[in-house]
């Protein structure tokens, strides 16, 4: 039988708490994270992987019923899924060429400090600090041909002939990347004036020794030096683009008929608006999600060459 | 002997009082409906509620766009949130089907309220199965498509000359769809900023086929026959005829209208656009307020007759219904409440601040029809409603009308014939899954 401790209880624990190892409080920090996640996250993913393979309507009171692969088979064998796709493919390829066009651009160009250029940033980085819905609304006034002063600015004076940016089937969807790009150019900017900024000064020094000219130390120094950076930009683009909601619902709802219509715009409809589709929709979020787990993976083997170089 | 039956009568007496549900307790109650003015009388009559029972009524409002959203997910939710609320008439064969909305046949036909209402409205709004006598909401506010016009150029004298000298008839109210399109034309001006006519063209909910129906229906053709057939009805000749002239008519529109819906028709009215503009009736109290730089010489009327002289209306408003997710309280509070709303004086009193009642002898009073300038025609109206399919699959039907119209009135791409083939397909497909036809 072992004596009764004659330590305070206080001590006692006091010794107990300087036995926790540090794994165990790690532990004990990481877990309340760890079961919002499962619940959060896990779950509802395991379960919704579940209802992709079922005929279930949420709304509704009939439990879901197993269908196999059934969904992803009607999806993968609907010529407007295939639409939508292509439109989102279209779109995210042009989106973010654009982006990374200007955002490269406007950090070569606000690289060098001038008077002003903090103040010149902030108001460029503006446009995605923006909410989506407020801009879609700003953004179909201005492309209003009536009132709008895009056209005015384009020199199309005579309403007859003006275009109608989100009424046309051929300017759509133009319009809807104009808007992207005007929002998220900046944010590939602010990671590319990071990039930039990181390249030390001697590597410029050693080139201009060596007589090299703009263009071969933009070539051989700038670019490479930048691009783990850009590369990052363009995944995390690329991956929005391929999301796109708020923004395409806001400005065209999809249409005129399908022409706008993203696979999230398709997503949403099957899932809402009237349908309630919900094993149905489920399948085309993991669709979506394979898709975008893809073409993420292209994007990290291309980052971490550049790395490796 | 006396004694026993006493007895009897007392156990009797408080049997009853403890299986019969009262609605003792409920001191408030809550009706969901979308936001718009019709959402703030009704909240005025709760506020009248309140004041003669005690129970405050709380009306909370949803943007349209969202509304249907929100109560679906409040339906899966099976939440109670809401006691009541003021469903469209395509919810109610989903609602009834899916165990949604609490049963009223019985509520409604004991007090003889179903007699008190239109029978369109009561068909539409309430029933379900169609021509079952089953009913799950009371018809609320009475709606349909009407148009608005400028009288000041209608009865200018040069314009009617120029008309008449163009057309060879005399310009005024459209009696017909093809009156409708000449003087679209006439009125189509961009050099002076002035357009003929504005159509619904939004299609993210219901706009461009609740526009299109007008033509349609006018014009001999419907969405199915009896048997749910949509090959051959769809896209008959007439509907085909129908979408071309609604197509024209969307030629005739102001630009940027390529997205218009209730809002936007008002908008492009009262900015001097349009000289007529389709519109819901319950849409047009704004133009006859001081809002309306043309509030006096805004004329109004109702759907012109198609070729064979059929004249419809596509059928918009609501009906009220109870929250099958509620307590058995609340669910008699609720019927309370109607009840108490069916009352040919609160009625009335919805008319005059503005409901469209349903209540027949409201809207056959000479009152009425001189409240706003517009209750004429929508009185007319009334008599001539239809509406789209209100089975539990009408937002998969909806959702392609809205596209294959959209593409082709909006879009301009393919023909009528192209776009009525394709929902002919898609609605026979999503109703040979749902078993209505083979």
């Amino acid at each position: 039988m072992n004596p009764p401790s004659t330590l305070p209880l206080a001590a006692r624990h006091a010794g107990r708490r300087q036995h926790m190892s540090d794994t165990r409080i790690v532990q004990l920090f990481v877990l309340p994270t760890m079961i919002l996640l499962i619940l959060m996250n896990i779950l509802p993913l395991i379960y919704s992987l579940y209802l992709s393979f079922t005929r279930f309507s949420v709304i509704s009171d009939v439990p879901p019923e197993w269908v196999g692969i059934q969904n992803y088979i009607t999806i993968l064998n609907d010529q407007r899924f295939w639409n939508n796709f292509a439109i989102t493919g279209r779109y995210a390829l042009v989106s973010v060429t654009f982006q990374t066009l200007f955002g490269f651009g406007l950090a070569l160009l606000l690289r060098s400090k001038f008077r002003g250029s903090g103040l010149v940033t902030t108001l460029i980085l503006v446009p995605m600090m923006l909410s989506p819905i407020v801009v879609a609304v700003f953004w179909k006034l201005i492309f209003n041909p009536s009132v709008g002063i895009l056209n005015y600015l384009l020199g199309f004076t005579d309403i007859n002939t003006s275009p109608e940016w989100l009424g046309q089937p051929d300017l759509a969807l133009w319009a809807v990347i104009i808007v992207d790009v005007w929002m998220w150019s900046p944010f590939v900017m602010l990671l590319a004036l990071a990039g930039l900024s990181a390249i030390p000064d001697y590597l410029y020094e050693a080139a201009a020794i060596d007589r090299a000219g703009a263009w071969f130390q933009f070539r051989r120094i700038t670019l490479p030096q930048v691009m783990p950076l850009l590369l990052i930009a363009v995944l995390f683009r690329t991956i929005e683009a391929f999301k796109q909601f708020d923004l395409v619902m806001g400005l065209t709802g999809g249409g005129p008929g399908d022409i706008t219509e993203t696979v999230s715009i398709r997503l949403y409809k099957l899932a809402f608006q009237g349908q309630y589709d919900t094993g149905m929709s489920s399948a085309l979020a993991y669709i979506i999600l394979v898709i975008i787990i893809a073409v993420s993976n292209l994007y990290i083997r291309q980052l971490n060459k550049a790395r490796g170089a | 002997m006396f004694k026993k039956q006493l007895f009897a009568m007392l156990v009797l007496a408080l049997t009853l009082s403890i299986s019969a549900v009262s609605a003792q307790g409920v001191t408030e109650l809550t009706i969901w409906w979308a936001q718009w003015a019709p959402a703030d009388f009704l909240q005025q009559i709760g506020n009248d509620y309140e004041a003669e029972t005690g129970i405050k009524v709380t009306v909370v409002q949803t943007p349209w766009g969202d509304y249907y959203n929100r109560v679906g997910t409040e339906w899966a939710a099976k939440g109670s949130s809401f006691d009541m609320v003021v469903g469209d008439s395509q919810w109610v064969g989903q609602a009834v089907t899916q165990g949604h909305y609490v049963e009223m046949t019985e509520f409604m036909v004991s007090r003889g309220i179903d007699k008190t209402v239109t029978p369109a409205t009561l068909q539409y709004y309430g029933e379900y199965p169609a021509r079952s006598g089953r009913y799950y909401a009371y018809p609320t506010e009475g709606d349909a498509n009407g148009w608005a016009y400028r009288k000041d150029l209608f009865e200018d004298p040069e314009e009617m000359a120029a008309f008449e000298a163009a057309y060879g008839y005399a310009l005024g109210v459209p009696e017909t769809w093809d009156q409708l399109r000449d003087i679209a034309e006439f009125f189509t001006r961009p050099d002076e900023g002035l357009y003929g006519v504005a159509v619904y063209t939004q299609d993210d909910y219901d706009a461009i086929t609740m526009g299109f129906e007008n033509v349609f229906f006018s014009y001999g053709a419907d969405w199915a026959d009896e048997n749910f057939n949509t090959l051959g009805v769809v896209n008959s000749p007439e509907a085909v005829a129908a979408l071309e002239l609604y197509a024209e008519l969307y030629s005739f529109a102001p630009p940027g209208t390529n997205d218009a819906f209730f809002q936007e028709m008002n908008d492009v009215f009262m900015n001097g656009q349009a000289a007529m503009i389709m519109n819901y009736f319950a849409f047009f109290p704004v133009l006859a307020s001081d809002q309306n730089p043309y509030q006096n010489s805004t004329g109004y009327f109702s759907m012109p007759a198609g070729p064979n002289g059929e004249r419809y209306a596509a059928l918009g408003g609501q009906g009220i219904s109870i929250n099958n997710y509620i307590s058995d309280e609340r669910k008699q509070a609720s019927f309370d409440f109607i009840e108490w709303f069916a009352q040919e004086d609160v009625q009335r009193r919805w008319a005059e601040l503005g409901g469209y009642t349903c209540n027949i002898a409201v809207l056959e009073s000479p009152e009425f029809l001189e409240i706003a300038p517009f209750n004429a025609a929508f009185a007319e109206t009334m008599t001539f409603v239809k509406d789209f399919f209100n089975i539990p699959e009408f937002g998969r039907l909806l959702e392609s009308a809205q596209r294959n119209l959209a593409t082709y009135v909006v879009a301009g791409q393919g023909t009528a014939q192209e776009a009525l083939d394709a929902m002919a397909e898609e609605m026979d497909a999503i109703l040979a899954e749902a078993g209505y036809v083979e």
